[in-house]
């Protein structure tokens, strides 16, 4: 059936519940009239308060709740509105959700599933826009989940629930309401493999998150000029499917890392990295990244033009990485709304 | 209180009101593109702040600043155009509703994480403690920072050193749509729950403007004179939805008499009254308060209008102190 993002994730909370009492789901308004953009709304009402739950707003203290219950038999799922307030959990998070099971020796793990929602552009501004991905996954212990599709968003959430570590589970709110066919019923995707979106010789592209719908605007439209990328959606950010990844480079021979974080110290830089270090003897040519620049987002629209990595500049990319020249000026034509939005849906102001 | 104080109180309500009305007014332009918690019914305390706080006492606020940042005597030009992402804003665009300054003033910062200032404003203190300046701190805080571990360890550290803080809160029952039936336990008052720390606290009404005032200047005298910090807590009632400009008591988190009974108690006009009937004011003179109002509010609107965005390379400055970062 086809469905949004948002109603993927209710649809993979309700599963999660329906399957096993001991799963749980609060953070800040999760009972409220919008839950969460739709993503809870009326679970309290179909699985009772004691399991779906609103809270005060004590981040870190709610963290470390949700790892106390979860050392006790439960599997927590716990939100924030933003990625932003669950800043102050990264005590709780770094220190005792990610080391329990390495800290004694193995005795128990932390099944708990934190979902993170990131802003961007309409007035977000420096704290309610911010992809820090590469924190989590810099930390041993913790998981990264960042969907794309619908699909993936039920199938990866019920994933991570039933995962036996703590999971970070980023959703981009640029993504809430981007339509795809959802399949019924208790579909876990194991956190295990990246997904090839577009197959081709060219250039092999990885992206994650939102960044995986821009490149997907950027390879399509370059076929028309000859040029078929290879695109791969990560889905997990850690740990990574490095096979899918250096498969698709020893037959490119040629990668541009995407990332919606900063440039330095994210994500695409590892795959860079990775990639330079250990298979150089595969490249054709320098491999290259697009992240988010090293200043945070601005809330003025002035100001956040030319922030963000747009499929133009993906597009751009590849032709500077084949040495010809790529044609964009139709596909930004394409684009009928400001360029501070994800489409006429949304009009603010979260 | 005399009667130039009553009638700046009053002008500050006044206009608090219209600022905020007008942006609800205009925020379906889409011309103000950032998230905006407007203060509608909750004048009074930020009002009476402003009359009791001096020039030099410096404050800070979180998401919902607009009138903690006017009272406190901020630019309504530079605020609006901070709102409509100008260059001519107060931070230049760069940080729009929810993070508002104008340091000529003392109002430090305001900013949108729950919380995040306390400790700011405890830090700001300091100094004036160490060097017996006489000025006070004023943190502006909504119910729900009460919750956040951070409160508790900054009022704590305040009371360990006898700080000049007022933190003052403004409980208008809610955080976002959640009651604090759901955030604190029956029966809590949250002035009694800091008072633990051993601090002095009061609990009034925060939509009698004069009693604000007369409890906070009696408040703010003493932790001048080297008291130590004292925790204010006003209850009062947001009119409009959380954030943004409609009014939202449709979608059923509150009932519709609860905010009838809180419209029926408008400080606005209460005080007005008050001053009609005391014979501190008459009719004429309110029409004369609200057409300078108007004309300051339509000045300002047509200044962010007219003002330009800023330059593009904007975006990429003011991360370090020098360029090279
Ligand atoms: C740490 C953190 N958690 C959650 C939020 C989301 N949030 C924004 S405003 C708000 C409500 C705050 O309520 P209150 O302090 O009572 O202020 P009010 O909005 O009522 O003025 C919340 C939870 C946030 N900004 N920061
Ligand atoms: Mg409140």
């Amino acid at each position: 059936m086809a469905t949004t993002f948002a109603a993927a994730i209710r649809d993979g909370l309700a599963t999660a519940l329906a399957a096993d009492p001991n799963v749980i789901c609060f953070g800040l308004g999760t009972d409220d009239p919008k839950g969460v953009f739709g993503t809870t709304l009326d679970l309290h009402k179909q699985f009772g308060p004691e399991r779906v739950f609103d809270m005060p707003t004590s981040e870190a203290a709610m963290t470390g709740f949700a790892i106390g219950a979860a050392l006790n038999g439960m599997r927590p799922v716990m939100t924030h509105q933003r990625l932003d307030f669950a800043l102050l959990s990264l005590d709780q998070l770094v220190n005792n959700a990610a080391k329990w099971r390495f800290m004694f020796g193995g005795k128990r793990g932390v099944p708990i599933t934190i979902r993170m929602i990131i802003g961007r552009g309409w007035g977000q501004g420096p704290t309610h826009s911010q992809s820090l991905q590469s924190w989590f996954a810099h930390i041993p212990g913790l998981k990264v989940v960042m969907p794309t599709t619908a699909e993936d968003a039920k199938g990866l959430l019920l994933g991570a629930i039933f995962d036996d570590d703590p999971v970070i589970f980023l959703e981009h709110r640029w993504l809430h309401n981007m339509q795809g066919e959802v399949p019924a019923g208790d579909v876990r995707t194991p956190l295990g493999k990246a997904r090839v979106v577009r197959q081709g010789d060219a250039v092999t592209i990885v992206a994650m998150s939102y960044m995986t719908v821009e490149a997907l605007h950027a390879v399509d439209h370059l076929v028309a000029q000859g040029i078929a990328c290879e695109l791969i959606d990560l889905r997990i950010i850690r740990p990574l499917d490095w096979p899918t990844v250096i498969t698709s480079v020893q037959k490119t021979g040629r990668l541009l890392a995407l990332d919606s974080g900063h440039l330095t110290g994210g994500v695409a830089g590892e795959i860079v990295a990775r990639i330079a270090t250990d298979h150089f003897a595969s490249l054709k040519s320098a491999p290259q990244r697009l992240a988010a620049p090293d200043v945070p987002e601005a809330t003025s629209p002035a100001l956040t033009k030319n922030y963000h990595v747009r499929a133009e500049h993906i597009a751009q990319a590849v032709g500077r990485i084949l040495g010809r020249d790529v044609e964009t000026a139709s596909l930004v034509a394409q684009r009928t709304f400001p360029h501070d939005v994800p489409g006429t849906w949304f009009s603010g102001p979260f | 209180m005399n009667p130039e104080t009553s009638r700046r109180l009053l002008f500050d309500m006044l206009r608090i009101r219209s600022v905020e009305e007008t942006i609800a007014a205009r925020y379906g332009e889409q011309k103000m593109r950032c998230p905006t918690h407007l203060s509608v019914g909750q004048e009074a305390v930020a009002a009476a702040a402003g009359a009791v706080l001096r020039p030099t006492d410096l404050a800070v606020s979180g998401h919902r600043a607009h009138a903690h940042y006017l009272a406190k005597g901020g630019s309504l030009k530079a605020m609006i155009a901070e709102i409509y992402g100008k260059v001519t804003g107060c931070a230049r665009g760069k940080g729009g509703s929810m993070h508002l300054v104008d340091e000529s003033v003392g109002f430090m910062g305001s900013t949108a994480i729950v919380g995040g200032t306390v400790p700011v404003g405890v830090g700001l203190s300091y100094p004036m403690k160490l060097n017996k300046t006489g000025q006070i701190s004023c943190v502006f805080l909504g119910d729900a920072v009460p919750e956040t571990g951070v409160f508790f360890e900054s009022v704590n550290f305040a009371v360990v050193k006898r700080l000049p803080v007022l933190f003052l809160c403004e409980n208008n029952g809610y955080s976002v749509y959640s009651p604090l039936s759901v955030r604190q336990p029956p029966g809590r008052k949250l002035s009694e729950l800091v008072a633990g720390f051993g601090l002095e606290t009061h609990h009034g009404d925060g939509n009698d403007a004069r009693a604000v005032v007369a409890a906070l200047s009696e408040g703010v005298a003493a932790i001048r004179a080297g008291e130590g910090p004292r925790f204010y807590e006003f209850e009062t009632y947001r009119w409009r939805e959380h954030c943004g400009p409609n009014y939202d008591n449709d979608i059923g988190y509150r009932a519709v008499a609860e905010f009838e009974a809180w419209k029926q108690r408008d400080p606005v006009p209460a005080l007005q009254r008050a001053l009609i009937t005391e014979g501190i004011m008459t009719e004429a003179d309110v029409a004369d308060m609200q057409a300078e109002i108007d004309a300051e509010i339509g000045e300002a609107f047509a200044f962010a209008e007219s003002s330009p965005f800023p330059p593009p390379e904007d975006a990429f400055t003011d991360v370090y102190a020098s360029a090279a970062g």
